[in-house]
């Protein structure tokens, strides 16, 4: 059984339809991505299956139960954590004190305050900066501390790179294995294809809310990406 | 020597005014919202607190211990059965909060008449303290005044250092991402309007010690709140102590030019503070 | 494309008018002769609810331009209506001038303290500018209790003299009073839609329904509000000379009364449908059916009234007008507006896709 799946899922704004009847399935312990350009519906994806916007509930299943009605403090105890886009840290929060947030919830897991400084050491002598004082890949490094202190099971990862130089991202890609090593299944969406794709065992590509690919990145050609991702 | 007695006993009632002020900020620094019902649910209180007292037979200082909880769970009663669905816009808290406070005040007026009443604290209210051969305080203002300070300390403490601070203040920076903490934010807003009462309605019994107090009070204490937290600049609640003191100061020496200048003088504060320096005299510094 | 299309033969212009503001407009008329003639068909009683319901639709349609179109929700108006009320006592006794011209007297003397007024109330933002305008209240309440020259807190009435010299005879008096009520009421309306029709009504629109957006598209916020707030004043003034000269009596606690000035037009407005020009009238007309009701349950009414406000406030923000409104489309007012198709000559063609271009 798939730790996640995604069923004929519609999702709007308001009367706006962003997403169409989308499938996916993420088995535990993969790190699955999805892309697609801007407006693709990824982002609202990824809110969906985290619980900001509604669904019904047989259209996302966890670990088998349905979830698509819960809201997202909720799915935090059941094991879903979403990273928002553009990093979103406590601005009157020190760093330390954003990290204790996510720990708040009390989901037992190996991921502690110390772990956290364990995968980003940067951070630790940063404890008690305001998280506003930070470069944007510390806040990253932060935002995705703070993610891991609810214990996820499964973790969603919107735009990790986005306003980031190729380095930090680099770097930040780099600790994914570890993560899933922990046990921890992700989920990346990205408009950089290339880290996407060499990070991903999986991948699905979005376009005007409807998915249009997926399989393996490495059973996928250039043109079959180019054509789901442009729709050319 | 005059003078300074009634500088004193205006800095002892602006303890009390910086509780009225603590609770206003405190819930609107956590979610934005304006009780406009703030001074109501105070007399609301010291009207309990009179019934309480009667019915068991205790002083004011006992009964905090029946009003004080009481308070609590009416203002979580109150986020979760009814503010929490007018958050969001602008116009829906405000709005819902001022048809709140007329329902209020008629509903004392139809339960308690017009009549004024007080609460009756026995001998303490007379006793003083010889600080100076011409400065004497009461003992009663004295420990009220005490009592405000530790609670503003109080506080400052949970705000700062508590988990439950945390999540206050971290649901004020971006409710969203609070809820993608798995922080419960309609639990945090109503733990947050506990508080706010809890706080209130201690100064709410103690005021009532001091004046008397009728239905149609309310609105004076919402606007004597509001005025410490603009005069003591919005955010902090050393600032809004200070800024409670102050107009107490203001009040106090307003009421000896003339009888009926007491408010008058503190509105002027607050307005020529306005004019001055609209930030308040203490703002928040960042950290 | 579309532009193209444009250019053959058509082009486009803002219209105001669709059939159901058509058909208000033939209702507003018809209402509007019925009830000038009321001093022919109605009697005394009559005239006088009426007038009291034109003074509270004055006012709660200003109170709606404030807060339901240019986001400022004031709980000091009251200071305007006190201010009107006492120019009119002060200009007629003391200055001895005719108490009709009191009445615009009282709304240039509101409009011209409207604005160092705002300067120092627009410091506060949204819900602690609501309580700003209670603190001035506060004050005009205070200062006027303390002025000897207008009876301080016993206030003062309008001597006999004063009163005949409106009208010799008593049904002259009231005739001309419900008049000046209803020209009152009209007036302030039509300024209220004329206004929501220029670019400022554009504007406020605008900032109700986003206020960053807004100012980030050009539009200067507190100068609009500023204007806003400046003629409403002028105008609450205006009616509270009104109210005054027919009460005959005015005390600090009447002319500043928050319960009567301010309370139940925010209720009238709340519960008619706030951000609607048709709300305040739907509302005012609810609120006296009410009144008639449970006037024998003393403060019961304001009860009612509260719980009725949250209500609305809770399921139907818009309110009962807004509720129906959207419902099926309603518009009495023509304040729609739609890009309306025209078919011009082929010369104006030319200058029309110009516009539509730039």
């Amino acid at each position: 059984m798939a730790l996640l799946e995604v069923n004929a899922l519609d999702a709007f704004y308001g009367d706006f339809q962003a997403l169409f009847g989308v499938s996916l399935k993420v088995e535990e312990g993969q790190i699955v991505s999805v892309i697609g350009a801007n407006g693709a519906g990824k982002s609202t994806l990824l809110q969906s299956i985290a619980g900001l916007i509604k669904s019904a509930p047989d259209m996302i299943a966890f670990d088998g139960a349905p979830i698509g009605a819960m809201r997202a403090p909720q799915l935090v105890r059941q094991g879903i954590a979403l990273i928002p886009e553009g990093r979103r840290l406590f601005s009157s929060l020190s760093v330390g004190e954003n990290l204790l947030v996510g720990g708040q919830v009390g989901r037992p897991g190996p991921w502690t305050l110390d772990r956290v400084f364990d995968l980003f050491p940067n951070l630790k002598h940063r404890k008690d900066q305001r998280s506003t004082s930070l470069s944007g890949g510390e806040q990253q490094m932060v935002a995705f501390g703070r993610a891991l202190m609810t214990n996820p099971r499964l973790l969603l990862c919107d735009e990790l790179s986005l306003g980031l130089a190729p380095i930090v991202v680099k770097e930040i890609f780099a600790r994914l294995p570890e993560i899933v090593r922990e046990g921890v299944t992700v989920v990346i969406v990205e408009q950089d294809i290339v880290q996407a794709l060499s990070a991903s065992s999986h991948v699905y590509c979005l376009q005007e809310g409807r998915v249009t690919l997926g399989g393996p990145p490495a059973q996928l050609s250039r043109e079959a990406i180019k054509a789901a991702y442009f729709g050319v | 020597m005059e003078w300074v007695n009634i500088i004193f006993q205006g800095v002892l009632l602006g303890g009390l005014y910086a509780l009225f002020a603590a609770g206003l900020s405190l819930i609107f620094g956590v979610m934005r919202l304006v009780n406009i019902a703030h001074g109501d649910l105070i007399v609301a209180f010291a009207y309990m607190a009179y019934f309480v007292m009667a019915a068991l037979h205790i002083g004011p200082f006992t009964s905090l211990a029946v009003i004080v909880p009481a308070a609590a769970l009416i203002g979580y009663g109150l986020q979760r059965g009814l503010l929490n669905w007018t958050l969001g816009e602008e116009l829906p808290p405000l709005l819902v909060t001022i048809g709140l406070s007329v329902i209020i005040q008629n509903l004392l007026l139809v339960f308690f008449t017009f009549d004024t009443h007080r609460l009756h604290a026995g001998d303490i209210e007379i006793a003083s303290v010889q600080f100076l051969p011409d400065l004497s305080v009461g003992v009663l203002p004295l420990i009220q005044f005490a009592v405000a300070v530790a609670i503003i300390a109080g506080l400052q403490i949970v705000f700062y250092r508590t988990a439950l601070g945390r999540a206050f203040r971290a649901t004020s920076d971006d409710p969203v991402v609070a809820q993608l903490m798995g922080l419960e934010t309609r639990h945090i807003f109503a733990m947050a309007m506990a508080l706010s009462l809890a706080v209130v309605a201690v100064a709410g019994v103690f005021i009532a010690i001091r004046t008397d107090f009728n239905p149609f009070y309310g609105p004076q204490l919402l606007i004597f709140g509001f005025e410490a937290i603009i005069i003591g600049g919005l955010g902090s609640l050393w600032g809004t102590l200070a800024g409670g003191i102050l107009l107490g100061i203001a009040q106090a020496l307003g009421g000896q030019f003339n009888v009926g200048w007491p408010f008058l003088a503190g509105h002027v504060v607050f307005l020529a503070v306005l004019i001055v320096r609209p930030q308040g005299l203490f703002p928040k510094v960042a950290l | 494309m579309i532009a193209a299309k444009v250019q053959d033969a058509f082009s486009f212009r803002v219209s105001h008018i669709d059939r159901s503001s058509r058909f208000g407009l033939v209702f507003w008329a018809l209402l509007l002769i019925l009830l000038a003639a009321a001093p022919f068909w109605g009697d005394r009683q009559t005239m006088r609810l009426l007038g009291e319901i034109y003074s509270y639709i004055a006012l709660a349609s200003l109170w709606n331009l404030l807060a339901g179109y240019a986001g400022l929700v004031s709980i000091g108006q009251q200071v305007f209506v006190g201010l009107g009320g006492y120019v009119l006592y002060v200009g007629a006794l003391a200055g001895g001038l005719p108490p009709l011209l009191c009445v615009p007297l009282g709304g240039l003397l509101c409009g011209v303290l409207a604005v160092p007024v705002v300067l120092v109330l627009f410091r506060l933002r949204g819900a602690y500018f609501t309580i700003g305008t209670w603190v001035l209240a506060e004050v005009f309440v205070q200062v006027f209790q303390q002025v000897k020259a207008v009876g301080g807190g016993s206030g003062i009435s309008l001597p006999a003299v004063v009163v005949k010299s409106i009208a010799q005879s008593r049904d002259g008096r009231e005739f001309l009073i419900y008049w000046l009520f209803l020209a009152l009421v009209v007036a302030v309306i039509g300024l209220i839609v004329t206004i929501l029709r220029t670019r400022y009504g554009l504007a406020l629109t605008a900032i109700r329904d986003n206020e960053m957006a807004a100012k980030s598209n050009g539009i200067d916020v507190n100068r609009t509000r500023l204007i806003v707030f400046v003629a409403a004043a002028f105008a609450n003034g205006m009616a509270g000379a009104l109210i005054f000269l027919q009460k005959l009596s005015i005390t600090p606690f009447s002319a500043f009364s928050i319960n009567d000035w301010t309370m139940n037009v925010i209720f009238i407005t709340v519960i008619g449908g706030i951000g609607r020009v048709e709300g305040p009238i739907l509302g005012a007309v609810i609120f006296f059916v009410l009144r008639e009701f449970l006037a024998d349950y003393g403060s019961a009414y304001l009860i009612v009234l509260g719980v009725i406000a949250i209500v609305v406030m809770l399921k139907a923000r818009r309110g009962l007008w807004g509720y129906v409104a959207d419902r099926y489309g309603w518009q009495l007012f023509p304040l729609a507006r739609r890009l309306e198709r025209t078919r011009i000559v082929p010369d104006a063609a030319a200058a029309a896709a110009t516009i539509e271009a730039h």
